[in-house]
């Protein structure tokens, strides 16, 4: 497995892809805490997809006002056919060009294979990684990592509200 | 290794001995395909264990890719309400290639329920939070998809055939 970036890192800049006409850079967000969820590629078997499953847990992402990104290598057409057959309610980014790029600078991409890792990272409000978790490549790692490492962000008191 | 983080409880819909030494824990989704299948490999698996094992069964609808899990799940819960829950869950995996409401509605006649009712509890959302609750004791333990499976408080990985999880509970067992 690669060595993605820890805790105590900054997290590294880029702007991709959103749809095939717009592009997002990670520091537009500054000030929230992103969720950088990098999955393999898209359209995997559906019940146990990583990204049905965090669109899904997305009200609780955003009781914390967190905003998560799904990145993969695929292309921002596919990304796009693919959101709209699962109906996602949340960015893909199209780390497509060049191939693996952003995967490549969070240490999240896998070089024989040509795809990324499931790569996981909490970025905190000024920019810095919280947390990061990469998981074996066919375990969906699910949202239970995602979810503490939020709450340990939030000032005591705040996002717990039900 | 993910565990379960919200025990097992009597609030929880159980199948077999309450004290059985041995618990199986499926996190479904009524809607979903391999829960489809699981329904009958769990089926095997009590079978197997007899009064050895308790079965449990939390909603875990992804709603979102499965147009009538959520209401699958809340009409079960209906049911559930009426001292029906095994029932309609089985109804329901039975019949899971006619899902929509009007077999919902149908099975819930079946079960001598009033169809109205589901209808207004359905429409009033009554039993949306009892659904999201399992849900999000799925999700804070590691729910990843559907079926996800615990064998006491762990979290099942890899294939989940018969003899998958007979070895999970006897394995489970011989450290007991």
């Amino acid at each position: 497995m690669a060595n993605i970036l820890e805790r105590g890192a900054p997290a590294p800049d880029f702007t991709l892809p959103v749809t095939p006409d717009q592009k997002l850079s990670l520091g537009e967000l500054r000030g929230q805490p992103v969720i950088l969820a990098f999955y393999p590629a898209d359209w995997s078997p559906v019940c146990g997809d990583q990204m049905a499953l965090y669109n899904e847990v997305l009200p609780e992402f955003q009781r914390h006002g967190a905003r998560i990104l799904g990145i993969s290598v695929d292309g921002a057409w596919c990304h796009a056919a693919f959101a709209s057959d699962r109906h996602l309610h949340f960015p893909l980014l199209a780390d497509f060009e060049p191939k693996g790029a952003v995967a490549k600078k969070y240490g999240a991409y896998r070089e024989g294979d040509g795809y990324s890792e499931r790569a996981l990272f909490v970025i905190d409000t000024k920019g810095i990684i919280s947390w990061s978790y990469c998981s074996p490549v066919a375990v969906n790692p699910g949202a239970d990592g995602i979810l503490e490492a939020l709450e340990e962000l939030a000032p005591r008191g705040q996002a717990s509200r039900r | 290794m993910a565990t379960l983080k919200v025990p097992v409880t009597p609030e929880d819909h159980i199948q077999g001995d309450p004290d059985a030494e041995l618990t199986l824990l499926e996190y479904g989704d009524y809607e979903c395909p391999h829960c489809g299948r699981a329904y009958g490999i769990v089926k095997q698996v009590q079978k197997h264990f007899g009064r050895r094992l308790r079965f449990a069964f939390r909603n875990f609808p992804l709603a979102q890719i499965h147009a009538h899990a959520q209401t699958a799940a809340e009409t079960a819960e209906f049911a559930g309400a009426h001292g029906r829950f095994w029932e309609m869950h089985d109804l329901i995996f039975e019949n899971q290639g006619r899902l929509a409401l009007p077999l919902l509605v149908a099975l819930t006649e079946e079960l001598g329920l009033d169809a109205q009712g589901l209808r207004d509890a359905l429409t009033a959302g009554e039993f949306e939070p009892r659904v999201r609750r399992d849900f999000l004791s799925g999700v804070r333990s590691g729910v990843n998809g559907t079926p996800t499976f615990f064998v006491g408080e762990r979290r099942h990985d890899g294939p989940w055939e018969l003899e998958n999880l007979v070895t999970a509970l006897e394995a489970r067992r011989a450290l007991a």
